[in-house]
């Protein structure tokens, strides 16, 4: 058992309450928010700032070079790719015209975001002109 | 050393001990999310829910990693992140191309 100095010790126990308090509100607001665009604050945001601050934690627990590369290319990842399938996720479920919540105010991708918009797959016709040919 | 005197209310030794309350609590967030997977009322609805709960597993497994003093455990959660990045992306597009086509 190694012993920290008292102040990175309350750090990392700092850290890993605020971190599952954080992930904790993430399950809860998967479950409870009314709808899918409101379940995916939940999902992305809270979900991504507990991860975030409980691989700090590990950080200050582990203090090796090799350990803390790992824990901060781990932390980037998710912190860049949360957005990104969250973004994905919300324009598949508009695309599929899953509902708003009925306390929602504004729908500004309205008549903006519809299926005529979007080109069909051109990878897709260039594989079948060759399959002719 | 009077720094250490001052601060010293709490065991060293109870980080891992902590950690495993943290570890029970992020099993009822887990939980909460795998209810919203089985009653979500759209495929995307269940979509967000396994992410979170990968994201809840990820972190389960640095504090696991925590507690058992072993960083091995640490690479368990980049790939999980990796995965769960990919599968994620591929069902949104797989749901908008099947939308359009």
């Amino acid at each position: 058992m190694e012993v920290y100095h008292p102040i990175i010790h309350y750090l990392i126990l700092v850290l890993i309450a605020l971190g599952t308090f954080f992930t904790f509100i993430a399950g809860f607001g998967v479950l409870r928010m009314p709808d899918i665009y409101t379940r995916m604050h939940a999902s992305t945001k809270a979900a991504s700032l507990g991860a975030g601050l409980m691989l700090i934690a590990a950080a200050f627990y582990f203090q090796e070079v090799g350990v803390i590369t790992r824990i901060a290319l781990t932390t980037v990842f998710i912190f860049l790719t949360a957005p990104v399938a969250a973004h994905m996720l919300g324009r598949a479920a508009y695309l599929m015209q899953v509902k708003q919540w009925d306390g929602s105010v504004i729908d500004e991708a309205k008549g903006v975001l519809t299926l005529d918009d979007i080109p069909a797959d051109p990878k897709a016709e260039k594989d079948l002109s060759k399959m002719d040919n | 050393m009077i720094a250490s005197e001052l601060f010293f209310i709490m065991n060293v030794a109870e980080i891992p001990l902590f950690t495993r309350s943290a570890i029970f609590v992020l099993g009822l967030a887990l939980i909460l999310a795998f209810i919203r997977m089985v009653k979500g009322p759209s495929i995307t609805d269940r979509i967000v829910a396994l992410d979170t709960m990968a994201v809840i597993a990820i972190s389960i497994m640095v504090l696991y990693a925590i507690k058992t003093q072993n960083a091995l455990f640490l690479d368990v959660a980049i790939a999980m992140a990796l995965v769960v990045f990919l599968g994620t992306v591929a069902f949104a597009r797989s749901f908008e191309r099947r939308m359009i086509d």
